[in-house]
């Protein structure tokens, strides 16, 4: 890329993108002129904290079995975080799979298994396989509190909403797995935007890098596939169908990027017996409220990078997070917080800060300097 | 927590087999994939295999791993 050429701003959607490219140095190696948004793309990060206040009602209920995935226990909700209810002794139980929750309820009858049905595409044919093997075998006890959310909707909002650039999209390589290139089609012909479907390794990444530019050169708009031994046109047909099989599209709440129409999967009326909002009703949820300060919002949106938020690395750590990114492995600011501690500052300040170091006379070789 | 990995099925029985992953083994479902069998390289997501992977995919992992490239940077094209 020559260094007169315009800026270009390329977005991650994925948040394990965000982690290899901050991981790998990949972020560092760019020039100044082409900037690498993280996007929308962790799945807990996304989740609203109603949801987490849901959960944690759900939770202080008797013959309640809480399952989830790791990544979640942590994220605050303005009841506090689940993490901390069962430390209060709450029945939570960290899961691999949903399938290791249905098998929970299988075991233990006499209790109620809510699976916290947090993730994308490449989550939910797990969950409604899960569900509907609770249908067949008639595992009551088995529900599922879902928050299940789809991308390519999410993509658009972004580029609705018109407040970050964005000149191209590096997609989703596991979503895509299931969903195919075709859903990303409309991104390019609608909105104007060049998609590339990008594999994990930094290879894979710095490829997909390569292949957005030329198209932006050559003023091409593709949905173009790195990741081909992984993701093909059709995607994975038995677990679309499945999906279309199990859940109904609708509009869902997105930490950050606000209410986005049929972006959200919800489990259809027939299998409600399996749906704990249904089977719990009367849960009095206190509506959320994100911490004050907390500006994940933007951070998931691309709008900033985590160290225009000022409680990063400073209040807000790994140990000590105060916004979903910081909690999860995929988060943003987690992983510029891991990995490229300085990449997530603004540049005045890094500028700042080596300054100081040279003053004081310290070698800072960490990431990014 | 869109992480995928790669394994190698080691039994199946019906919809369950168990993969193994470096030496590890565990029970995965390999309903979502078409015709599963002994000795195939999955995609495992959260207990669910979602991709099988081809002799060639494979390789195209592994030299992407070891550094080489040369046979994913030959198969990119447009879609």
């Amino acid at each position: 890329m020559k260094k007169n050429a315009r800026p270009v701003r390329i977005m991650e959607v994925c948040g394990t993108h965000t982690v290899t490219a901050c991981r790998s140095g990949l972020r560092t190696l760019l020039p100044e002129n082409l900037k690498l948004l993280s996007g929308p793309g962790c799945p807990v990060c996304v989740t609203p904290s109603d949801y987490i206040n849901r959960a944690i009602m759900l939770s202080r209920r008797t013959g309640v079995i809480i399952t989830t995935f790791g990544d979640l226990i942590r994220v605050p909700g303005s009841l506090g975080t689940l993490e901390l209810e069962k430390a209060r002794s709450a029945q939570i139980r960290i899961v691999y799979s949903a399938l290791d929750a249905l098998e929970l309820a299988d075991k233990q009858k006499d209790k109620k298994i809510v699976f916290l049905g947090v993730g994308f595409e490449t989550t939910a044919p797990g969950i409604a396989w899960a569900v509907k093997m609770a249908a067949e075998k008639r595992i009551l006890n088995f529900s599922v509190l879902g928050a299940i959310k789809t991308m390519p909707n999410a993509m658009a909002a972004l580029l609705n909403a018109g407040d970050v650039g964005i000149d191209g999209f590096i997609c989703p390589g596991h979503v895509s797995v299931v969903i195919g290139t075709r859903p990303y089609e409309f991104i390019c012909r609608a909105h104007h935007r060049p998609c590339v479907i990008a594999g994990f390794e930094p290879y894979d990444m710095a490829l997909a890098i390569e292949m957005l530019l030329n198209q932006i050169v050559d003023g091409k708009l593709e949905v173009q596939n790195e990741y081909s031994r992984s993701v093909s046109a059709e995607g994975n047909p038995k677990a679309k169908r499945l999906i279309a099989d199990t859940f109904d599209p609708v509009d869902v709440e997105w930490r950050g990027l606000g209410v986005v129409p049929k972006s959200g999967l919800k489990l259809k009326k027939e299998f409600e017996n399996f749906d704990a909002e249904v089977l719990f009703p009367d849960l009095d949820i206190p509506a959320g409220v994100d911490n004050s300060g907390c500006r994940c919002g933007e951070v998931l949106r691309g709008r900033i990078v985590p160290g225009e938020c000022p409680l990063y690395g400073k209040e807000c750590t790994p140990a000590t997070p105060f916004g979903a990114c910081m909690v999860s492995s995929e988060g943003t600011c987690a992983a510029y917080f891991r990995y490229c501690r300085q990449d997530g500052i603004t540049r005045k300040e890094l500028l700042s800060q080596s300054a100081q170091s040279t003053q004081r006379g310290v070698k800072d070789d960490r990431c990014g300097l | 927590m869109c992480l995928a990995i790669p394994a190698r099925i080691i039994s199946i029985n019906g919809d369950e087999a168990v993969a193994e992953i470096q030496g590890v083994r565990r029970k995965i479902i390999v309903s979502l994939v078409m015709d599963p069998r002994v000795g195939d390289y999955v995609l495992i997501h959260a207990g669910f295999a979602i991709k099988k992977w081809s002799e060639e995919d494979v390789r195209e992992f592994n030299e992407i791993v070891e550094g080489t490239g040369t046979t994913a940077r030959r198969n990119k094209g447009t879609k």
